[in-house]
Parts: C-alpha cells; structure tokens; sequence
C-alpha cells in the first residue's frame, strides 16, 4: 500500500473542508452576519455619537471577532465526529496534531478571513481612522487564528457532551484573554499616534507559539474523547 | 524504589487508611497556626503607617492569593501525572483541588475588594493583578464544569488534566499581558527575600498564615480525596473490609 507524505494528509483534509464547506455555502455567511450584526448593536445601543464611536470602534470589532470565531468553531470537530471520519484520522499513520492543524487552518479561511474582507468595512461605518484600520486588520490577522488554535482544544474537550456549548464558552474567554489585550492595545497606540510594532511582536510570538503547542492538547483531548 | 513507594502510597486502601491518621495531626497544626497568626497579625503587628489597621485584612487577603496560585499548579501537576502514570489518586487530588482552588480564589478578590474600598476608594478597579486573579476564577470554573459535565469519572479527570495544564501554560501569558495592561496593585511586598519591604513584626505573622492556609489546604484536600475515593469505587473490596471494621 503506498502511504501519503505528511504534508499530502496535511492539504487532503484543507482540501476536504474547504470541499464541504462549498457545497454548503449558506453556512458560511452565519458567522459573517453574526460579526455585523454584533457591531449593528452598539451604536444602537450606545447612541450615535461620532467620537464615542471612533474612540471604541476597535474594542467593539474586536470582540465582535472573537464571538464570532467562537460560535463558528463549536462546530470544528462536529460533523466529522458524527459520521465518524473522525476516528479515521485518528487511525492514520500520521501525527494527529498535524491533522487537527489543517482542519484549524480549514477553519480560519472559511471563517477568519472573510471577516478580514469586512472588517474594513464596518470600520469605516464605526468611523476609524483609515490607518487606524489597517493596523486593527493586521491585529486580526495575527490574532484571529489563535483565537482558532486555543478554541480547537475546548472544542476537542468538550466533543462528546450533549450541552458543550456554554462549557465552551467559559473554558475558552479566559484564554482568549492576553490576545484581546495585545490587540486592542496594538489599535489603541495607532490611534495615539505610537508606533505599534512591539505589540504586533508579541501577537506574533503568540502566534508561533499557538501553532507549535496547541495541536498537541487538541490531539490529546480529541482521543480523550473518542475513546 | 521512589516509584514502588509512590505507586504503594497512592493505592486507594492505603491512602485512606493512612490520610485517616494524619488529618488529626495537620487539625491539631492548622488550629495552632491560625492562632498563632492571627494572634500576632491582629493585636501585636504594629498598625501601617499609612494605611492604619486597615492594612490588617493582608492577613487573609495574600494566603489566599498566593494558595490560588499554588493549588492550580498542584491541580495542573497531579492532572498531568495522571495522564502520564495512570495513577488514579493523582486524578483526584487534581479535581479535588478544583473547587478548593476556587473557593481561596474568590476569598482572595473579596478580601481584595474590601480592602480597595477604603484604600483605593472603590470596590472593585480594574487593575492587572484583580484582573488576572478574576481570570483566574474563571480558569478554576472551566475546569469544575468540565469536569461536572463528563458523565464517566476516568474521562473527565482526564479532559481536566489536559485543560489544567493548558492553563498553566497559559497564566503567566495572562498575567503578563494583563500586567501591562493596566496596574494599579501595589508591588509585591514579600518577595524581595534579602530586605522585604514590610516590618518583620508584620512579616512573621504572614507567614506563619501562609502556613496555616497550607495546612488548611491539605486538610481538606485529604477529605474531599477520600470522600472521592469512596464515590468512584462504591463496591470497592476494601470499602467492605472498612466497613466491617466499624460494625
């Protein structure tokens, strides 16, 4: 039997995932019209005010961003737990955790990077600063797919519960923590005027750590829960 | 030889047997400490020179800091020697120290914010180290409704383990991110062990709390253990053998 290289498991299951997410191509826009409709409710809630809105536009993107990555990845593992392709992969000669990894990566260009091609837009409708946007696109950039790494373990912990998804919550918002802070405080010192490489540094640290570590938990809890 | 002993104290006879001779002992300890402690912290320490006696509630307010911060490290430790050895007593020191944990967690920021009121003015500020120990709470909850919501016991051990530790990678991440953030607290008074910037007659009584808050932690973490011992194995032989002993 001839065996596929690492990097051939690696693209088949992106490939896969990105297969099924376009013959269901409904789903796709739920995550998107959450992240709109999140940001619709806080002017509406806050007042119209054009500084008020400016001054918080990036905290309100943000976690629009982070609850709609949230709610998007309680279904990383669903289906393919369901219909049991799940437990093939786990019985493939190749490392899990590289696996788990490129159904992460599935998961952020489905949903991580169409908010990309939004945000601008509802910065602009929260009236930010042009360079201001660009800097808060770079912060989503980086820290979008580690909201997706760190979700991927309480997704994997949580895969064999009937009422996973408020468990989910409360595991995975402290962790989420250090990137919102870094993030918005990237955004913050742009909008001061201060140069922002050091907070991108740090969410590029975390990124790389991110992906080196998180796979291996993910890997772990994701037989945990199988067995 | 090390793991012979380790692998003899945590079979569940022996520990119980023998847990069952030390909580009196660590009662006896913990009663002597706090009285000592709170003796010494709450009538001889001098009062602060600025924050009057006030400052006394440090008393209660730093042990439980400090013991937040230790049990979930104990919990992330024993939870990954679990994973690894497959040793059960580890799995439930682990959960046992959870909501132990949590519950000096939650002392800590209300202590905390009865002391900001008059200090700072305000219950509660968002401040790095109030920020990162209510993070903390949260982090201890994950793992309690984690490990409620597994119905199999060995399972749900397990999936703690794994969050456990994933989280003590993660606090000095949060802490510092949280640190830089915003703070408020004042700096760590304790720690500069060469010239600590507090008066010894204030020190000592604050260490011998920290003991005290140890042993009290022990004490009750060496009950729930074997309270939890006797829930898993219900039908357990020895159980029986115990329970001819009593009659």
């Amino acid at each position: 039997m001839k065996t596929s290289s690492l990097f051939q498991a690696f693209s088949a299951v992106i490939k896969r995932d990105l297969v099924l997410a376009y013959r269901h191509r409904a789903e796709l826009i739920n995550p998107l019209a959450f992240f709109v409709m999140v940001i619709t409710l806080f002017p509406l809630a806050l007042g119209a005010e054009i500084a008020l809105l400016k001054r918080i536009a990036p905290a309100i993107i943000w976690v629009a961003a982070l609850l709609a990555s949230l709610m998007s990845i309680e279904n990383l593992f669903r289906a393919d737990y369901d219909d049991g392709s799940l437990e093939l992969m786990v019985m493939t000669p190749h490392s899990l955790s590289i696996l788990v990894l490129a159904k992460v990566t599935a998961h952020w260009l489905l949903s991580s990077v169409p908010l990309l091609f939004i945000a601008p837009l509802m910065g602009l409708m929260l009236h930010m600063d042009s360079d201001v946007i660009g800097v808060l696109l770079l912060t989503l950039l980086l820290g979008m797919p580690v909201l997706s790494l760190i979700g991927g373990i309480a997704v994997a912990l949580t895969l064999g519960l009937r009422k996973g998804g408020a468990l989910m919550a409360v595991l995975v918002l402290p962790l989420y923590v250090p990137i919102l802070i870094f993030a918005s405080s990237a955004v913050d010192a742009a909008m001061s005027g201060f140069p922002v490489s050091g907070h991108l540094s740090m969410m590029c640290a975390i990124l790389f750590l991110a992906i080196t570590l998180t796979p291996l938990p993910t890997a772990a809890a994701l037989k945990m829960s199988l067995s | 030889m090390f793991m012979r002993f380790i692998y003899k104290f945590s079979s569940p006879p022996y520990f119980y047997a023998i847990s069952g001779k030390i909580i009196p002992w660590l009662t006896a300890l913990f009663f002597l400490l706090l009285g000592y402690g709170l003796y010494g912290g709450l009538v001889t320490a001098p009062a602060d020179y600025q924050q009057g006696d006030s400052f006394r509630i440090i008393y209660v307010h730093v042990p439980a800091a400090w013991m937040s911060m230790f049990i979930y490290v104990v919990m992330a430790i024993s939870g990954g020697i679990g994973l690894v050895w497959r040793i059960k007593l580890a799995e439930i020191v682990s959960i046992s120290s959870a909501s132990i944990g949590a519950s000096f967690t939650f002392l800590a920021l209300v202590t905390g914010s009865l002391w900001g009121k008059p200090m700072w003015g305000a219950w509660w500020v968002w401040d790095a180290r109030l920020t990162s120990e209510l993070v903390l709470l949260f982090l201890y909850l994950g793992v309690i409704g984690l490990y409620n919501g597994i119905e199999d016991k060995r399972t749900a051990s397990r999936a703690v383990a794994i969050l456990a530790l994933v989280g003590v990678v993660n606090i000095p991440i949060i802490h510092y991110s949280v640190e830089w953030w915003n703070t408020l607290h004042q700096g760590a008074t304790v720690s500069k062990l060469d010239k600590p910037s507090m008066h010894i007659d204030m020190l000592i009584p604050l260490l011998v709390m920290a003991l005290a808050f140890k042993v009290y932690y022990a004490i009750a973490l060496l009950l729930r253990c074997r309270n939890e011992l006797l829930e898993r194995e219900p039908n357990g032989k020895w159980i029986d053998e115990l329970l001819e002993k009593v009659k």
